[in-house]
């Protein structure tokens, strides 16, 4: 299990327009291409160094690919960038104001205190 | 010697800005309440005379990652860029730009270090909305030289509450022994209860309006032994999953010091989360 590779996958997807669309309109294929591309990818680093041992787990890698933000907090991904990147991609599909935030929070109604840990 | 001219804590909502300039249909019907609050509430920094803002807010996962995370770190460069693509998306926060103050940044960073706060430094720093949100509140015309300062609220783990409390007792005393004759505003933003991507987000309210009232309370009466006494790193999951952006009021109030009462107290209940601004005028620097 890997937080930080879901929250890799959030963050880095979230500061790419292009990837924003590209993964509000094809979400199995963009999580398949990102896991064979981009997972291992040290952010700062141009010239090929990457990590060799970053790999989602089957869990994680569909709950990404169905675009399931409940199971993403079960998985413990840090809510601030499943929140931001899920606002980003579907809040325009909602004619009222808050209307995707809202629905967002109601199909977390069965988390309790504690939520699972994002301690990564 | 510089002067402490104001001990400034906020919140910081990011959709302030968008509210207070819609008009017609799409501007809501608490933005003129809000606006009236902020007016006042910039009149607090306005009457100080600021030279120089030091800023203390916390990076939203932008420029700062998992892989490389400080959790204290204070800009150093002789500008900053502000705002990110997802704010302006989000939030349709405008793009900006800032003078740094790097001689007071430098003071702070030698300063801090030498008093045992192994501080992290950064020559180029594109700062998010917990810096440029109190800008665009209080001091709109982005006029003044900034020190930003970064903690980590966001990314587990975290330091103590403690240790932010007295990083702020120790920001305040490297700021006022920097050598030169300028009047310096000491500016931090957080958060009270607040929920973000988990289930009791967006309501009416904030999540926890019985914390807020008591961190309200905490904060306006300078009460940091009751803070200390009640908040711990397990305990501020509770009123609301993001509530540790509170450690950026207890760091102000570190700022302000034990048992010094705020001379300006506001607050706004809003949808999502309470609105709340304080403002200390330490003895011998008020205009």
């Amino acid at each position: 299990m890997s937080k930080y590779l879901l929250n890799k996958f959030l963050y880095t997807v979230d500061r790419d327009p292009e990837l924003v669309e590209r993964y509000r309109e094809d979400p199995k294929g963009t999580v398949e291409w990102w896991e064979a591309e981009r997972a291992n990818v040290i952010l700062n680093v141009l010239t090929g160094e990457k990590s060799s041992w970053l790999k989602l787990d089957d869990v994680e890698r569909e709950a990404l690919a169905t675009h399931d933000y409940p199971k993403l907090f079960e998985l413990g991904a840090h809510p601030f960038l499943t929140l931001t990147l899920f606002i980003a991609m579907f809040e325009r599909d909602h004619a009222e104001p808050l209307g995707f935030q809202l629905e967002y929070a109601r199909r977390l109604g069965h988390f309790e205190l504690p939520y699972p840990d994002i301690s990564t | 010697m510089a002067t402490i001219a104001a001990v400034i804590a906020s919140t910081h909502h990011p959709f302030y800005y968008r509210a207070s300039t819609s008009t017609g249909a799409d501007r809501p019907p608490f933005a003129d309440e809000w606006v009236a609050k902020i007016t006042s509430f910039r009149e607090t920094l306005t009457r100080a005379n600021p030279d120089v803002l030091v800023l203390v807010g916390s990076d939203h996962f932008h420029q700062l990652w998992l892989d490389n995370m400080p959790q204290f770190l204070v800009g150093k460069a002789p500008f900053y860029d502000a705002n990110w693509y997802n704010e302006e998306r989000e939030f349709g926060l405008p793009k900006m730009f800032f003078k740094g103050a790097e001689d007071l940044s430098a003071h702070v960073l030698r300063s801090g270090l030498d008093a045992g706060f192994d501080l992290a430094f950064s020559n180029e720093l594109r700062i998010d909305h917990s810096v440029t949100c109190p800008m665009i509140t209080l001091r709109p015309e982005c006029d003044l030289p900034i020190v930003p300062i970064y903690t980590n609220i966001f990314a587990p783990p975290l330091p103590q509450p403690k240790r932010y409390v007295q990083l702020g007792q120790a920001i305040r005393e490297i700021v006022a022994s920097w050598p030169e004759n300028l009047r310096v505003a000491i500016i931090g933003t957080g958060h009270l209860s607040l929920e973000l991507g988990g289930p009791r987000q967006f309501g009416p309210h904030g999540p926890d309006p019985e914390f807020d009232r008591k961190a309200v309370d905490w904060i306006a009466s300078g009460d940091i032994e009751k803070a200390l006494g009640e908040v711990s790193l397990e305990s501020l999951w509770e009123p609301g999953n993001a509530t540790h952006g509170f450690l950026d009021f207890m760091l102000m109030m570190g700022v302000a010091g034990a048992g010094e009462k705020a001379d300006y107290v506001d607050t706004l209940d809003l949808f999502h989360t309470m609105e709340a601004y304080f403002t200390w005028y330490p003895k011998g620097g008020q205009a």
